[in-house]
């Protein structure tokens, strides 16, 4: 154990020159969701970059305090975000949490989902395809409008969560592989759903599928796609993200499309930005072709707004007044990514719908991923000050750009008892397209009556 | 230290703000100072100003050193614990108590955020004008306690004159209240002037009456580029001496300029050797005729280029270069040591051609920011702490930048403190007998030594 821990230190030591750019300044407190409620200097990001120098330094002897307050992270970037000196605080917290878990071991549940069935992609798929057939058996809907549901039987294996069941099916087991030639417009993209609108959400990747072929973009959409491996990174398991990173870049890595397109901000930011910086073990070749990959990697608003350049309306504003709709930011859109206007854009294009700002759009909605799932209490009261931001506006639907994130709200929607419904950005631009429009208030409230 | 005084403490505070984690201490061992860390055997958070009173008693009582903490973005060392000593968190404290619109204070706790504060204020159609660095994070308490100052010094004074009262407990945990909730007030001693920069060592202050004022109705930021410094210099005087008081007045040297536009990008002449950013506001008729007047003198004097903000985005435009200026510089090298030596406003071309000298005699990378107005200059030394050798020559550079501005009739410090970075050079400014007569004030209201020791005056 003593050598193991010289180990860990050898290896902080590696990323010392990333750990000593920190001045201490502390901006990192006025950004941070979880130093605002905690107010807990080891909570934020300074505290945690000090800790991981002083664990270095052999000033603090045990690694197992300093990992837990590791731990006390969204990974939302808002600290890298803000940061004055430029401190790669994702890359510092990634690797640190690499270490630690190569010190300490991955839990027993991380290791059967992540190295049985996350690098499992057909076992993983047939576990979630037997939990949609049992899943109404052990809970109840609860929130119509949003979609959640709550346990039956297990509260306490839940936790009084209201979660978005799973889909009957999911999106690749309907709808097949595609590689279609590229059309009068020449555009073609590769898509990657990702694997929460894979399996909970496969209306969306239906819809951009839709908008796509109505904008005549061929599409390369290969089936036995991996998940990004944000997950594994996370928690330190960089073994199962390089494989997961391999699989996936055996399936793309050659693919002849102008960008990588998805719908899923966690996702674009994992293969954009982590891909390339941290899956430095993988050999030169597949690294550049991580490059090559990553460049063209967009969100599906960026990509739409920016690259095909989007749709005139083919219809007036209603005159019963316009449906509200606030929009949440992701962290890894407009943190990590700096995309914030053009899902606007899409929301903006459809004039069925008028677009209300939300106090701190782009505050985090506390999921952080697993996070939620190890704390979450605090995520909780993240999520609830997000909750009462969005109602604060009014807003009878809540558009947003991550599958992760609309889980989240949702929980935080439904336990609150709110009549808001979720969707993506392009959602409400495919709208747009196809004219099927979502009933405005007034004539909602008609059908009730 | 005594084992018991934790659960004394959680008898105060709560078992939860009683902090004894390794990890969790590790975490209060350092502040924004470049300066070797010290781990405090307790951390406590208390959630009312009884609480805090209770704690600085329990303190006393056991003799043990406390020092107290908002935010820990002290630049001197100021929040960095004695050893063996408790650090006491004012997070929790972070009431505003009550707004006066028609009085025009406010009352709050110290624990308070002071942008929070000012937009809260600004809300209100009032503007508190004290800006610090660090006011995104800096706690007011913090900014009493160190005097905080920032860019709008010159015209609206600096945190001290804004503290109408205070209330504070003595090392014993007394509760001392000073001033009043008005702007006249000569009932007792200036207490309330001994706390502000006292940096912890005579008093815990619990709670702050600040003075609010109306804000300027406008405001024209003017950037002006010069290819030689002494015509910047000689613009700054010509300015003051034309009886214009601009709210902030801020000098770069080319190396913070080339710094700028490698990482901003913001279209900064690469070439200038200085520019000067002036903001004037007040009366938009007076604003106007500033503005021009400003513009009539950098020309004058020589100005290569000048631009005058036509709007609120080209005036945010211009700001975006200066408020850039620290980050920019900090990512060229590890470690950035931040001074705020102080010289008259007429030796600021004196004080910007030692640097220079400094710079080169001791092989160091000096970037130059000043705040001229105020006769602050900023000089950040881009290093790494790692290498001793480098290590040394900062050291000597930083002494030598003191003494030349002592020379100059200058201070040690403007703005951030004398903490425990500078105190051993506190001496060559004030004196021994000065540091005498701050030791025995110290001794006869702290006689156990407990209120932050080995801050301003040394051990």
């Amino acid at each position: 154990m003593k050598s193991d821990l010289r180990h860990l230190m050898d290896l902080l030591r590696q990323i010392d020159d990333q750990l000593v750019t920190c001045m201490r300044c502390g901006t990192c407190q006025s950004v941070c969701p979880i130093y605002k409620e905690t107010g807990l200097e080891a909570h934020v990001a300074r505290g945690k970059i000090a800790l991981l120098e002083f664990l270095a330094d052999e000033l603090i002897k045990d690694p197992k305090g300093v990992n837990e307050r590791l731990n006390m992270c969204l990974l939302c970037g808002s600290c890298e975000a803000s940061c004055p000196s430029g401190v790669k605080v994702l890359d510092i917290f990634l690797k640190a949490r690499a270490f630690m878990t190569g010190y300490f071991g991955l839990s027993p549940v991380k290791r059967i989902v992540f190295r049985g069935l996350l690098k499992h992609n057909r076992l993983f798929d047939a576990v979630v395809s037997v939990a949609a057939k049992f899943q109404g058996i052990f809970t109840k809907p609860v929130n119509d409008m949003i979609g959640s549901s709550c346990a039956r039987v297990f509260p306490g294996l839940i936790g009084g969560r209201h979660f978005i069941p799973l889909a009957a099916k999911p999106f690749h087991a309907t709808t097949p592989a595609r590689d279609t030639p590229r059309g009068a417009s020449g555009r073609k993209v590769a898509f990657y759903y990702g694997c929460v609108v894979d399996k909970m959400f496969p209306h969306i990747a239906e819809t951009i599928l839709g908008v796509l072929d109505a904008h005549d973009i061929a599409v390369y959409m290969p089936h036995g796609q991996a998940c990004c491996g944000i997950p594994a990174l996370s928690s330190g398991d960089r073994a199962t993200f390089e494989s997961l990173v391999t699989s996936n870049m055996a399936l793309f890595g050659d693919a002849d499309c102008d960008a990588l397109v998805t719908p899923c901000a966690s996702c674009t930011s994992t293969i954009k930005k982590l891909w390339p910086r941290l899956a430095t073990d993988l050999p030169e070749a597949m690294q550049a072709k991580i490059r090559d990959l990553a460049e063209k990697t967009m969100d599906i608003s960026e990509y739409l707004v920016n690259e095909v350049g989007i749709a005139q309306p083919p219809f007036p504003q209603p005159e019963d007044g316009a449906v509200v709709v606030t929009y949440h930011d992701p962290c890894h859109l407009k943190k990590t990514l700096g995309i914030a206007a053009e899902p606007r854009a899409l929301i903006a294009a459809n004039p069925h719908y008028r677009l209300v700002e939300m106090d701190g759009a782009d505050s985090c909605c506390g999921s952080g991923g697993s996070f939620t799932l190890q704390h979450y209490d605090l995520s909780k009261r993240i999520g609830r000050r997000k909750r009462d931001n969005i109602i604060a506006t009014g807003a009878r639907l809540v558009a947003t750009s991550c599958p992760a994130c609309m889980l989240q709200i949702s929980d935080m929607l439904s336990q609150a008892g709110d009549r808001v419904a979720l969707c993506h950005p392009v959602e409400i631009y495919a709208e747009t397209l196809t004219g099927h429009l979502r009933p405005t208030a007034k004539t909602e409230a008609k059908e009730v009556a | 230290m005594a084992n018991h005084l934790p659960r004394k403490f959680a008898e105060i505070v709560g078992k939860d703000n009683v902090l004894t984690n390794e990890a969790d201490r590790h975490a209060y061992a350092y502040d924004a100072a470049v300066l070797p860390p010290e781990l405090p055997s307790l951390v406590v958070r208390p959630e009312t100003t009884e609480a805090l009173g209770q704690v600085v008693a329990t303190c006393n009582e056991y003799g043990v050193p406390l020092t107290i903490r908002g935010s820990g973005t002290n630049l001197s060392g100021g929040t960095i614990p004695a050893p063996e000593g408790v650090v006491v968190l004012t997070g929790a404290l972070d009431r505003i108590l009550e707004i006066n619109e028609a009085d025009l204070y406010a009352e709050v706790e110290p624990g308070v955020i002071t942008a929070n504060f000012a937009r809260e204020i600004a809300s209100r159609g009032l503007f508190y004008p004290p800006d610090p660095g660090s006011q995104d994070v800096s706690t007011l308490g913090g900014n009493v306690a160190e005097n905080a100052g920032g860019l709008r010094g010159l015209k609206y004074g600096v945190t001290k004159d804004y503290v109408l009262g205070l209330h504070f407990y003595d090392a014993a945990g007394e509760l001392v209240k000073t001033g009043a909730r008005t702007v006249k007030c000569v009932s007792g001693l200036n207490l309330s002037g001994l706390l502000v920069g006292s940096e912890g060592t005579l008093g815990v202050i619990s709670r702050i009456i600040l003075k609010l004022v109306p804000p300027p109705k406008a405001s024209q930021a003017i950037m002006a580029v010069f290819d030689d410094l002494m015509k910047a210099s000689e613009t700054v005087a010509a300015i003051i001496a034309a009886k214009i008081v601009p709210a902030t007045l801020e000098y770069m040297d080319n190396f913070t300029i080339r710094a700028v536009e490698d990482f901003a990008h913001a279209g900064l002449p690469t070439d200038a050797k200085a520019l000067l950013l002036i903001e004037v506001d007040g009366h938009p008729a007076q604003v106007a005729e500033e503005a021009a007047a400003v513009a009539t003198i950098c020309k004058r004097i020589g100005a290569v280029n000048l631009q005058v903000a036509a709007d609120a985005g080209e005036r945010d435009t211009l700001w975006q270069a200066r408020r850039t200026a620290l980050s920019a510089l900090a990512r060229l090298r590890p470690t950035t040591v931040l001074e705020d030596a102080t010289v008259p406003r007429s030796k600021i071309p004196a004080m910007i051609g030692a640097l220079e000298r400094i710079a080169a005699t001791y092989r160091l990378s000096i970037g130059t920011l000043a705040t001229p107005a105020t006769a602050i200059s900023i000089p950040p030394i881009l290093t790494d702490k790692r290498d001793q050798e480098e290590w040394k020559r900062v050291d000597a550079a930083i002494a030598e930048i003191f003494d030349v501005a002592l020379e100059l009739g200058g201070t040690l410090s403007g703005e951030h403190g004398i903490g425990l970075a500078k105190a051993r050079y506190l001496d060559k400014e004030i004196g021994r007998p000065s540091i005498l007569y701050s030791k025995r004030l110290k001794a006869a209201l702290d006689p156990k030594g407990i209120l932050n020791p080995g801050k301003i005056t040394g051990e």
